[in-house]
């Protein structure tokens, strides 16, 4: 528990200070004072509006959006606003066969990246006194490096660990005496029920707090998981589009997650007519990173289906909070952290023209961990008679989406006509997860 | 001396192979032989049946994956010790075998149903020491 807040003057603005700050960063963006290409032809392309008409946050909507297709029609580097030689960092994640969605950070980013993993940190209580224990994955994907920089901007000690190899995460936690843990929510439930099979002295676990995100998870995974650790547990979210964690962060209220508007302005739409919603109403949250300066999306569709609450926070902050996300406006998945789309199966599959493009994902939760399960159905060109045949298909289909997706999942072969398809199409996805 | 096999993809589900067996019937299509290899989640029943090119094309309109292979049968006397002698001279001579199963038809004689990449080969061995192999018209008509 904590009352501490890394950055008064932003966190606790006055509601119309903050509005009038968000307008002039807002068309500080759009007439490229502060990214000097923003309002070049190619990302004026297509839209409509003319930059002369932002003057305040108001005028945000008459601006288009960007979705993910923008991004992997413009891939590798074709958003970026910034030339080469001032972006120092890309993450990117998994995407269409090979096609990943990448974002670049120029100094600036990182340095604001930085100041929002803090604030977000700070909202848990992290202060330099603390050792956080770092067991998001390391590398392309946003979590391990985000929780880094900004972890040590607030000057805890940072055990980089990054994810897996569990045994030595409960060995250097003893230890090491951490005392916050980073990680994707299921790892945390994992790692606290293999904290209690091994035989480890609880006196000397320090944990008191836990930063967890990148996939959804329940009120219910949250009580396990801080019955089993003992600690607290708060909810972080964030997308790399946008900046990676960090975009939103939950207060020791627990009553939604504030988000730093001062950077990312949010707006909810209705997904279908695109109009924007009042506060309170549940519907697609869109961002807008205004101070974002090697890509600066406008407008970018989260897909995100949420409610955002703007009255003043018994933290003292005046930040709106966003609601756990309740769902999707598309089919994507997440799946142990990993963004994934029903459509990627189905282009590694059609790639492999071994098999019919008929399949379905099973996702399930099994000992706090997501099993993925894909049935595909075999097609009679490929069917072999000889078992060692078949199971060497079986390989080659699970290294294909291993590759391609970044997560290993179990093949099963069936017959076809198994999978079930009504009004001629094919049910791709069943999710047992219980999330609600 | 290249007799048709059917292989069908089964998934390992109860009353799977009765619907098969049941198309068959009705269809008045004789099995003479059959035998599966299963794993976890699926198996391959292979089988030796009276009309095997119409008993193909009916179990494909019903959705099932079928493909027909070629394989021999090889007649070994129904004996202690006369597998044993059959196999080593295929052994003896480096033929592998992918896989095979059999059935004994009658008190005297036993009938090896043999799958392998190089079945000439094997007939060639087997005609050399002047065994007996099964022939179509054998089979298909039981």
């Amino acid at each position: 528990m904590s009352d501490m807040i890394w950055n008064k003057q932003y966190e606790c603005m006055e509601r119309e200070a903050l509005l009038k700050l968000q307008g002039e960063r807002v068309k500080l963006m759009v007439n490229g004072s502060t990214t000097p290409s923003l309002s070049t032809e190619k990302n004026f392309r297509k839209r409509e509006s003319n930059p002369r008409d932002i003057n305040t946050i108001d005028d945000l909507k008459k601006l288009p959006f960007t979705t993910k297709q923008d991004l992997r029609d413009n891939y590798p580097f074709g958003l970026f606003t910034l030339p080469q030689t001032d972006i120092v960092r890309l993450h990117a994640s998994s995407g269409t066969t090979g096609k990943s969605t990448v974002v670049g950070y120029s100094q600036n980013d990182i340095q604001m990246w930085s100041e929002v993993v803090a604030r977000s940190l700070t909202m848990a209580g992290v202060t330099n006194s603390d050792i956080i224990q770092i067991a998001y994955g390391y590398g392309l994907f946003t979590g391990g490096l985000g929780l880094h920089y900004g972890a040590e901007k607030v000057g805890a000690s940072v055990i980089p660990i990054s994810g897996g190899n569990t045994k030595k995460q409960l060995q250097l936690m003893e230890d090491f005496g951490s005392t916050v843990l980073a990680c994707t929510p299921s790892y945390a439930a994992y790692l606290g029920e293999a904290l209690a099979e091994e035989k480890i002295d609880r006196r000397n676990i320090k944990l008191k707090a836990g930063v967890f995100g990148a996939e959804p998870w329940t009120e219910g995974m949250r009580s396990q998981i801080e019955q089993l650790l003992g600690i607290k547990a708060y909810d972080i979210y964030g997308l790399s589009e946008i900046i990676g964690p960090g975009v939103s962060m939950e207060c020791h209220c627990q009553k939604g997650m504030h988000v730093f508007e001062d950077h990312f302005i949010p707006e909810i739409i209705n997904p279908d007519t695109c109009e924007v919603l009042p506060y309170g109403e549940l519907g697609e949250l869109v961002f807008t990173p205004a101070t974002k300066e090697a890509m600066p999306l406008i407008r970018y569709r989260t897909r995100d289906l949420t409610r955002l609450h703007a009255e003043k926070c018994d933290c003292g902050r005046t930040l709106v909070r966003m609601e756990k996300c309740v769902g999707r406006s598309d089919d994507m998945l997440i799946i142990r952290g990993v963004n994934v789309f029903p459509s990627q199966v189905e282009a590694v599959l059609l790639e492999m023209s071994e098999t019919k493009p008929h399949y379905l994902l099973v996702v399930d939760r099994e000992n706090n961990l997501d099993t993925v399960e894909i049935q595909v159905e075999i097609n009679e060109q490929f069917f072999s008679d000889e078992v060692k045949e078949l199971e060497a298909l079986r390989q080659r289909i699970r290294a294909n989406i291993a590759s391609t997706l970044g997560i290993s999942a179990t093949i099963r072969l069936v017959e076809h006509g198994t999978i079930e398809r009504s009004m001629g199409k094919a049910q791709r996805v069943v999710d047992k997860r219980k999330l609600q | 001396m290249i007799i048709k096999q059917l292989s069908v993809f089964l998934e390992n589900r109860t009353g799977r192979l009765t619907e098969l067996t049941g198309i068959l019937a009705e269809n008045d299509i004789n099995i003479s032989a059959f035998s599966i290899a299963d794993t976890a989640d699926y198996g391959i029943l292979r089988m030796i049946v009276g009309r095997p090119e119409p008993a193909a094309e009916i179990l494909r309109k019903q959705g099932f994956a079928v493909k027909i292979t070629d394989v021999i049968g090889m007649i070994i006397p129904h004996s202690p010790g006369s597998l044993h002698k059959a196999l080593e001279l295929l052994s003896s001579n480096n033929v592998a075998i992918d896989y095979m199963y059999a059935f004994a038809s009658g008190e005297c004689k036993a009938t090896v149903v043999i799958r392998a990449e190089s079945l000439q080969k094997i007939i060639d061995v087997l005609m050399e020491h002047k065994m007996e192999l099964l022939q179509e018209g054998d089979v298909y008509q039981v």
